[in-house]
């Protein structure tokens, strides 16, 4: 038996990205973002789509934040709770990987 | 129509009817199709083009056993190249070597695998089927180690719901990252066998605790899905998200349905694909419109506040109880007929206490039906 896995819990040093099973693209029909799951589908909101172009697997949560207070011109303190927040909803849901 | 018709974004291919397995709740129809009726491979990448077209983003490859077409993977790179989600939905048995592996390669997004039970005997009786299990959990290896994600879906009834704690240790032990507890629906060859099905009422309520604990505990770890038994709810399903609302399937044959039961509904006809387009069907098909949106209601659904969460609950349950398509699902505390359920459910019970061993099964075969008649 393999070692199971664990809960992931975000730090500014986590690498979020978004697992093989999860994966975001254009819907041309829609004319929006959709995020695609095994049996559903998210129609997330643009600063939801903001953080989640950034889970690349290279940038850590405090270089994700320091970005988005510059693009939208905010304290980076208030960016910070938006961000992990919600980084940990999507990775309890195993949408997003720590 | 209460609403503007939006374009679909689920199909549910039944690519066959043939299957090694032969549950007793299975959701195909009695009469299942042959090989000969199944449609060529070109037919199905023309279907699912036009569906992509048409806005779907997701499918789901069934069957019966959809490896058991040998386009396949033909199938799954064709999804694949139109930015289509594929989800294989398999029984995991008999799968030849480096397949699961050219699924991958032709660009499958996510397996999904049965498991009739968390225990050997189990899954081996209900699916009728000698050593399926372990050829079962080589699927799942195989499938963690081409790199796929996995989804184990363990079908619930009287008959494994006491495996529910070993259901999710087994799917934490394949490293799936989902697991869905769907209670079987009472369609199709579940409701031919109905008596030797239903789960007693304190089992139900057992499992619902049990459930509700696994997932707090393992958040973030694997994500369970549940499917309560509805016979012992309150309020309906809210049947594929409304008829005809953002979801479809196809059947061997390529007749487009609204949900798996849509034929047992006799005033409605349904159309094949070829002799209209997708979007056609999609869009003027009557059975389509018959039940879609809220304009359909009869009381109390029509008044109801709940008429857009539920949609009415299931249409081929109101026909199946009620006798009429159109009518609330008796499922529905407020259904004229709700006292119907807890009848069904006292009705088992006293089948089961009548003989001494349980009733046994109609095993899902082709012809079973014939049988039966």
């Amino acid at each position: 038996m393999m070692a199971l896995r664990e809960r992931a819990i975000v730090s500014l040093r986590s690498v979020p990205s978004l697992p093989r099973h999860v994966r975001m693209q254009y819907d041309p029909v829609r004319q929006g973002f959709a995020v695609l799951s095994p049996e559903k589908v998210f129609w997330p909101n643009d600063i939801s789509l903001d953080i989640l172009r950034r889970c690349d697997g290279r940038s850590s949560v405090s270089h994700i934040i320091a970005g988005l207070a510059a693009d939208y011109d905010a304290e980076q303190e208030a960016v910070a709770a938006d961000v992990i927040a919600f980084l940990q909803e999507w990775s309890d849901k195993l949408l997003v990987k720590l | 129509m209460s609403e503007p018709l939006l374009p679909p974004i689920g199909m549910l291919a039944e690519l066959t009817h043939r299957c090694p397995l032969q549950c007793p709740y299975c959701s195909n129809p009695l009469e299942l199709l042959k090989a000969n009726r199944e449609l060529d491979t070109q037919t199905w990448l023309d279907l699912f083009s036009q569906a992509a077209d048409l806005g779907v983003l997701q499918v789901h490859l069934s069957g019966g056993e959809p490896t058991l077409r040998r386009d396949l993977e033909q199938l799954i790179a064709g999804l694949s190249a139109r930015g289509v989600y594929t989800n294989l939905i398999t029984a995991g048995i008999n799968i030849a070597e480096g397949r699961i592996e050219a699924f991958a390669e032709a660009g499958l997004d996510h397996l999904q695998l049965s498991f009739q039970g968390a225990r050997p005997a189990t899954t081996d009786r209900i699916g009728n089927h000698s050593g399926s299990h372990e050829k079962k959990l080589e699927t799942a290896r195989r499938g963690r180690a081409a790199g796929l994600p996995l989804t184990i879906n363990a079908p619930i009834h009287r008959h494994n719901i006491e495996e529910v704690p070993e259901f999710i240790d087994l799917a934490l032990s394949l490293d799936a990252e989902r697991l869905e507890i769907a209670n079987v629906q009472y369609a199709g060859w579940a409701l031919a066998n109905r008596n030797a099905l239903m789960p007693e009422r304190a089992a139900v309520e057992r499992q619902a605790e049990i459930v509700a604990a696994a997932q707090e505990r393992l958040a973030g770890i694997i994500n369970i899905d549940f499917v309560p038994p509805d016979y012992f709810a309150v309020y309906p399903k809210p049947c594929m998200g409304g008829w005809a609302r953002d979801a479809f399937m196809v059947t061997p044959d390529g007749t487009v349905l609204p949900c798996h039961a849509a034929q047992t509904i006799p005033s409605l006809r349904f159309e094949r694909f070829g002799e209209r387009s997708l979007a056609e069907i999609w869009t003027n098909s009557p059975a389509f419109n018959a039940y879609r949106g809220t304009e359909w209601m009869q009381e109390p659904c029509r008044s109801c506040e709940r008429r857009e969460i539920d949609w009415g609950g299931c249409r081929c349950q109101a026909m199946a109880i009620a006798g009429d398509a159109a009518a609330t699902d008796p499922v529905c505390i407020k259904s004229p007929i709700h006292a119907r359920m807890a009848m069904l459910i006292d009705e088992t019970r006293r089948a089961s206490a009548d003989s001494a061993a349980d009733e046994p099964f109609i095993y899902r075969r082709i012809g079973a039906v014939t049988e039966l008649a």
